[in-house]
């Protein structure tokens, strides 16, 4: 059974905690643009959701990298990046279509989510569930429970 | 430094001039940050006794060692100056997430000096400050305003600014900062206005670092546990927000409606929390590092009071609602979203149009000088005030000055429900004992968060105590206060304080600074810093006279429901509580005690 992280937008309040636990743990000091995940915040559409890496199968800053810096835990299905061969030269920021690889200035590398070796922080931290580390297919089967349910209460709706 | 950055930032507003200055670390230990590092640095370097509108007072705008981190609800910020409605010290408290940003930006305060010759902003970014004109901005809203400034700076700054109330001097005015958060009370933003600045932005790229990480994280751990387990931070809060109140205080009998004529209101049903829920909530909304999330976005679909914010919280709720006898929850939360947008506090907004309502339904005002009726119930009538007071209209103009200068104006003071001139917020003395002395002797005037007896006294946090007992209630208050003042001037949000208390706090300080810092140094810390209000306040030309309550407190007894028959009994409570302070029979602190503290 392979876990990934998942996201319940719905869930959000936009408190950031996902952001300092992150931070905390990666660099020791509470930096929102050191997190690999980072908080959508829309207040005038009352929308609010992390963005975190989902760890493509055929990544596209893995195939962009030209340092080699960039690999697959095939495993894990997690994409690491090897700060030692990160020249910084911001291909892979370019080549995610999702904005979650970003170039961290006081580095000068490239950072991203690596789901902190199966103990993600982040969702150590969200107080609310909208971020979940849980079997990868849950999210997608919570969804056709739901179906399933308005299918039961619509079918009784119009029994004869 | 670690928890605090260590930088001050100092903003001449006169001569146009900015510098940044070493925050000392022994005066930070001694005094903590944001509301006693604030006070001091205010009590230290103006006459208390200037005018507050003056360009000779300060505006400090101070965060805490823990603002930043990941301690529970670690967003605050504090607004720190002398207030134009009390004439006290003033020391207002924000979240959203400007504080935060503030340290990020390299800076734990600001403190803002004399007077722009035109309207100017502040742009605060990375360890630099541009003193920008404003005058575009000039009579815009706060939602204008915040919204033009993040155009002309950064999408991702955070813009604390005034409304037209502000502009306009309404002695109640407020700081809003990221559209829906408020530095409330006392004025904060008409001292603002005065010195014609119109907003500070701030942004930055930088770390808040604690010393003892593995400590830190333990820390916030424990306290995320402690925010979970307890009911009223993990349901009731973030399911019907601060509203939720309504219902239980009203059943307790200190709903303090029209004016505080009687302690139940018969429409609480409709305004309660969880009506907000069923008709008008849209979805929760936290402050920055808040496991709590009690913010309510609203929209309002009634075309009459269309509006789409945030709040009502349960005290504008009361204030626009129960207290001007209204029980239209759309009504009120168009109030609350035009407070919001004028840049005022809805607290003395409220509490002033009902003082209005009262005088006008004694006859003691006549349609002649408000320019048409002002009764109870009429919530259009009190939604057309609101926006008077934050323009300065008509009748507005004289609401904009607070309950207690409009009904000396008039010749009834007794009709304003204020305590050093500051209206009271949402519970009447009357229902419970130690929240009544409390009031008399906060060094803000009337307000509830400076120290909270009706935790103790009807929601039994930390533990209940008979509401209408006089007695130990002296010591209960000292407690509060202290505590209080600690958690203020730390970063964190005082919610926390229904689930956690000092012992926690002290962790979260000695692991974020390295402090060594024992629980009885913390408490006397708290201790020192109201004490040093209230040196601020007696210099201001206050006295021990002015720790009283208005006669409907301490003569008119309760007309009805629990608490009917009851009157504050401070004449018992407040000799005892002077001697707990060590502070002679006038109210002024002792040179022993002062010395006990370090404040000599």
């Amino acid at each position: 059974m392979i876990k990934k992280i998942s996201v319940y937008p719905e869930k959000c309040t936009a408190c950031r905690l996902c952001e300092l636990g992150c931070s905390f743990k990666k660099i020791g000091e509470f930096n929102p643009i050191a997190s690999r995940v980072r908080v959508s915040i829309f207040g005038e559409d009352a929308f609010y959701t992390p963005i975190i890496c989902t760890q493509c199968d055929e990544a596209w800053c893995l195939k962009a990298c030209p340092s080699g810096a960039i690999s697959r835990d095939v495993g894990a299905k997690v994409v690491k990046i090897d700060p030692n061969r990160c020249v910084g030269c911001r291909m892979c920021t370019m080549a995610c279509p999702f904005g979650t690889i970003t170039y961290y200035t006081p580095e000068g590398k490239a950072i991203k989510c690596d789901e902190c070796d199966g103990q993600p922080e982040c969702v150590l931290f969200c107080p609310t569930g909208a971020l979940k580390y849980e079997e990868e297919s849950t999210p997608t089967r919570l969804k056709r429970v739901a179906t399933a349910r308005k299918l039961e209460s619509s079918s009784k709706e119009v029994q004869p | 430094m670690k928890g605090w950055i260590g930088k001050i930032l100092r903003v001449d507003l006169t001569k146009g001039e900015w510098k940044a200055e070493d925050l000392d670390r022994n005066l930070a230990q001694k005094f903590i940050g944001g509301r006693g590092l604030g006070s001091k640095i205010l009590y230290d370097e103006i006459d208390p006794k200037i005018d507050p509108l003056s360009s000779n007072n300060k505006l400090i705008m101070a965060t805490g060692p823990l603002t930043g981190t990941s301690a529970s609800a670690a967003g605050r910020y504090m607004a720190i100056t002398k207030s134009p409605l009390t004439g006290t010290i003033a020391c207002s408290n924000s979240g959203g997430q400007f504080g935060a940003e503030l340290k990020f930006a390299g800076f734990d305060l600001i403190i803002v000096e004399g007077k722009a010759k035109e309207p100017v902003y502040l742009y605060v970014e990375d360890g630099k400050v541009e003193i920008r004109d404003a005058k575009h901005l000039w009579g815009k809203t706060t939602h204008e305003t915040t919204d033009q400034i993040l155009s002309e700076t950064d999408m991702d700054a955070r813009v604390a600014c005034i409304g037209p109330a502000g502009e306009k001097l309404v002695r109640f005015a407020c700081i809003v900062n990221e559209k829906h958060r408020a530095a409330g009370r006392s004025g904060v933003g008409a001292v603002m206005g005065s010195k014609n600045l119109k907003a500070i932005a701030v942004k930055g790229t930088g770390s808040v670092s604690v010393a003892n990480k593995e400590a830190f994280r333990k820390a916030t751990l424990d306290g995320f546990q402690k925010v979970k387990a307890n009911p009223v931070t993990s349901a009731g809060l973030p399911a019907y927000g601060t509203a939720i109140l309504v219902n239980v205080i009203n059943q307790h009998g200190l709903f303090p409606t029209r004016n505080f004529q009687q302690g139940v209101f018969e429409g609480a049903e409709k305004i309660s929390g969880e009506s907000i829920a069923d008709q008008i909530l849209v979805r929760n909304r936290a402050c920055f590092a808040c496991p709590i999330g009690c913010g309510r976005v609203i929209r309002v679909t009634d075309p009459k009071y269309a509006c789409f914010g945030e709040g009502p919280e349960y005290e504008s709720d009361w204030s626009l609602g129960a207290c001007c006898g209204v029980d239209n929850i759309n009504a009120i939360g168009k109030a609350n979203y035009l407070c919001d947008i004028l840049g005022m506090d809805p607290i003395s907004t409220g509490v002033t149009i009902a003082c209005g309502m009262e005088l006008f339904q004694r006859g003691i005002l006549s349609t002649k000088e408000v320019g048409g009726s002002l009764n109870f119930g009429d919530a259009d009538t009190m939604l057309e005030m609101v926006r008077a007071i934050g323009y300065r209209e008509g009748f507005g103009d004289l609401l904009a000055e607070g309950s207690y200068r409009l009904a000396e104006r008039f010749g009834h003071p007794e009709y304003s429900m204020s305590v050093k001139k500051q209206e009271f917020p949402a519970y009447d003395g009357r229902g419970a004992q130690g929240m009544g002395l409390q009031y008399a002797t906060s060094n803000r005037g009337a307000c509830h968060v400076r120290g909270y007896m009706v935790a103790a006294e009807i929601m039994g946090s930390p533990q209940k105590l008979d509401p209408f007992d006089t007695e130990e209630k002296a010591g209960w208050d000292k407690g509060f206060q202290d505590t209080t003042a600690v958690v203020d001037s730390s970063g964190i949000c005082l919610f926390n304080t229904f689930a956690f208390g000092a012992p926690e706090i002290l962790e979260y300080l000695r692991a974020a600074t390295g402090m060594e810092m024992t629980l009885e140094d913390l408490m006397k810390a708290g201790e020192r810093i109201w004490n040093l209000e209230r040196l601020f306040n007696l210099k201001a030309g206050l006295t021990g006279k002015d720790d009283c309550l208005p006669e409907r407190f301490t003569k008119e007894p309760m007309p009805e429901g629990p608490a009917k028959g009851h009157v504050v009994r401070l004449e018992k409570m407040l000799p005892e509580y002077y001697e707990l302070r060590g502070w002679d029979k006038d109210g002024v602190p002792t040179k022993e005690r002062l010395k006990e503290l370090g404040l000599e």
